[in-house]
């Protein structure tokens, strides 16, 4: 037998085995579904929830569609994620610069904090805030005041918003707040968690970079006369962020899939949601599967953004 | 002026404004820490006195208190010792590992045994061990076994992965990269979620799984996909010449990866694993969200149903991520140690 011919026999017989596996999981699944009486098909999508939500963006009552309840969780993920990842942006790079700093005092506390929210599981992270924010706070009516109008208690952030009346201003009344807008306890605790966690994974990648470019880079800067700071600024900065881009796009996607454990504190995201409609239909295949569909289109359209991205910044490096 | 110190704090206006920043900041929040952690605080297993200190000192009495609830689970009171040798094992070959000089197969070895020890010594069922079913296994046993049962499982799989997708089969190198992208296009939550209610419709009835081996199963296929990857920019950096010099002295295709490829790209992306296995080790607090209770499941196991004690949470906390935080800092150390063992990395080390 020809080489060439080996090579087509092992790939037939691995398909084979492939399909035949897969064909084998079809079958024992499509029994076992038969013999707990569970339907299958995606028509519980179109039928009404039957569940609420603690929270939504998307305007959402237990009557609405199965469809609407899990448009109204992925709309979650992306309020928590969206804005984590700009401030984790922002967080981290900051928190970067005074690690890389030369003042001690600066350097020490970045450091001691980066090692801190590295080092310990983000899903504990998320119970304490979520513990700080909903037990150790005020009730209500003895809400913090953070500034005008701008309340922080047991129920959450109170925010000057637009409402009903047009531009609201939060006051204290009676039991409770009204007016402004709402940040619960759940969504504050999802944000503090992914942003801090994040921020400290950017502010470590952001030193590795500039620690592994060639050190002549910054003797040559100073040596043309620049300030140790105009040298970071303008000939370290510059190419680290470079190298940088790549992890640090791959840790903002994690933040995006780490807005999933959501489901233990009660933030109802995509995850959790579908984890609600599974228990109430027992369509576990088809609920997990809008749920890997959804992340597998979110790690696609991320990584063709991370592609323009580099390919924008190679362009820079050229001109 | 004349201290280099000094000028570094003072030096100029915008370190001068973070060092007083930095300063005060610390004025204002070290005593009342203090205050609360030290001086008002109760050690004592005392609820009554813990409560009378309740928002001015910190009530440690609740460490002692459930620490061996937290640290060993739910497992049966009478056998403990059997969580606490499994515990030790594990944790031991990590210290071995982090501060011994071993490295190859003595490594591996070193690491891959203890998980598969301190299965039997958990599970029990033989030599006038009591069988103990593993809904039972919990707490810090539980987040070190799935740790390093998860990695060793995951590493030959994840290297099988990286030569399969450089086969010259189309066929094989399309599902395994389907594989690999899948795995690591998803979150773990929705992993453990099809681990906990995907693969019971799967398997035929009598292969009915417990939800240990279902979520172990889920971890090794999950971590074994990003170890693919590493493995496979290893195996991309080794420059071709080598299996050419391979080939010219008498190595089969076969041997020469073996002896020669394998060997380099272990000892270059070592540190890799080392990073990843810290991920794993703080991932497996996510297997409470498909109710096993590891470390961070039994805290909320020990504290939730407790009125007594529940309000003392961020004292139990602490302690919790204190040992999160040793493992973690003790795995970075090994993948320092690591670093600092790859050949390539010995000179830039030495013209420091």
């Amino acid at each position: 037998m020809t080489p060439r011919n080996t090579a087509r026999l092992a790939q037939a017989l691995i398909l084979a085995a492939f399909v035949g596996l897969a064909v084998l999981l079809a079958t024992t699944t499509a029994e076992h579904l038969a013999q707990r009486g569970i339907r299958s098909g995606f028509d519980f999508l179109l039928e009404p929830a039957g569940f609420a939500l603690g929270e939504s963006l998307l305007a959402f009552e237990p009557e609405d569609s199965t469809l609407r309840a899990f448009a109204a969780g992925l709309a979650n993920t992306l309020r928590v994620a969206l804005p984590g990842v700009a401030l984790a942006l922002v967080v981290g790079i900051l928190t970067g610069f005074a690690r890389m700093g030369d003042n001690p005092l600066v350097r020490g506390l970045a450091s001691a904090a980066i090692n801190a929210f590295r080092n310990v599981p983000l899903l504990l992270q998320l119970l304490a805030w979520y513990f700080i924010l909903t037990d150790l706070l005020p009730a209500a009516d003895a809400a913090l005041r953070l500034g005008p109008g701008v309340y922080l208690s047991k129920s959450g952030l109170a925010l000057p918003w637009w409402g009903e009346q047009g531009f609201e201003t939060p006051e204290i009344a009676g039991f409770g707040i009204e007016g402004g807008a709402r940040l619960t306890p759940e969504y504050l605790a999802m944000l503090l968690g992914l942003v801090l966690y994040s921020a400290a994974y950017i502010a470590e990648t952001l030193r590795a970079a500039v620690e592994a470019l060639p050190p002549g880079q910054r003797l040559a800067a100073l040596a043309m006369g620049m300030t140790p700071r105009q040298a970071f600024l303008l000939v370290l900065l510059p190419q680290a962020w470079r190298a940088a881009l790549p992890p640090v796009t791959s840790q903002l996607l994690n933040l995006f899939k780490n807005a999933s454990l959501a489901v233990a504190i009660g933030y109802p995201d995509l995850v959790s949601v579908a984890g609600t409609s599974l228990n109430q239909t027992g369509r576990a295949i088809e609920c997990l599967s809008i749920v890997i569909a959804v992340y597998l289109l979110l790690s696609l359209a991320a990584a063709a953004l991370s592609r323009h991205l580099e390919a924008h910044s190679l362009r820079g490096s050229r001109e | 002026m004349s201290s280099p110190s000094l000028r570094r704090l003072f030096g100029d206006p915008l370190n001068a404004i973070l060092s007083l920043g930095v300063l005060l900041a610390a004025l204002i929040c070290l005593p009342p820490l203090i205050r609360w952690g030290l001086v008002h605080a109760v050690f004592q297993p005392d609820p009554a006195a813990c409560e009378a200190v309740q928002g001015q000192g910190a009530c440690w009495g609740v460490v002692a208190e459930k620490a061996r609830f937290i640290v060993l689970g739910r497992y049966p009171a009478d056998a403990l010792w059997r969580p606490a040798l499994a515990a030790g094992l594990i944790a031991g070959s990590w210290l071995v590992a982090a501060f011994g000089r071993l490295s190859g197969g003595r490594l591996a070895a070193v690491l891959a045994l203890p998980p598969l020890v301190a299965l039997p010594v958990l599970g029990g069922g033989f030599a006038g061990l009591e069988a103990v079913p593993t809904e039972l296994w919990g707490g810090l046993p539980l987040t070190l076994l799935l740790t390093a049962a998860g990695m060793a499982g995951a590493l030959p799989l994840g290297i099988a992965v990286a030569y399969g997708r450089r086969s010259k089969l189309p066929v094989l190198r399309g599902i395994l990269t389907g594989y690999v992208e899948l795995a690591r296009g998803i979150p773990l939550v929705a992993a453990l979620f099809v681990a906990s209610f995907l693969l019971p419709l799967f398997f035929p009835d009598g292969m009915a799984l417990d939800m240990l081996w279902r979520v172990l199963i889920a971890i090794v296929l999950f971590a074994a996909a990003y170890l693919s990857e590493i493995i496979r920019g290893g195996l991309q950096a080794v420059p071709p010449g080598q299996l050419d010099a391979a080939a010219a002295l008498g190595f089969t295709p076969w041997q020469a990866q073996r002896h020669v490829v394998l060997p380099q790209v272990l000892g270059a992306v070592a540190p890799s694993i080392a990073n990843s296995a810290i991920a794993l080790f703080k991932d497996t607090s996510l297997v409470t969200i498909v109710s096993l209770y590891e470390l961070t499941g039994s805290l909320g196991l020990a504290l939730a149903g407790d009125a007594q004690w529940r309000p003392f949470y961020l004292e139990a906390w602490i302690f919790l991520a204190a040992i999160y935080w040793t493992g973690c800092t003790l795995l970075a150390r090994l993948s320092r140690q690591l670093e600092h063992k790859r050949p390539d990395r010995r000179s830039d080390r030495a013209g420091h």
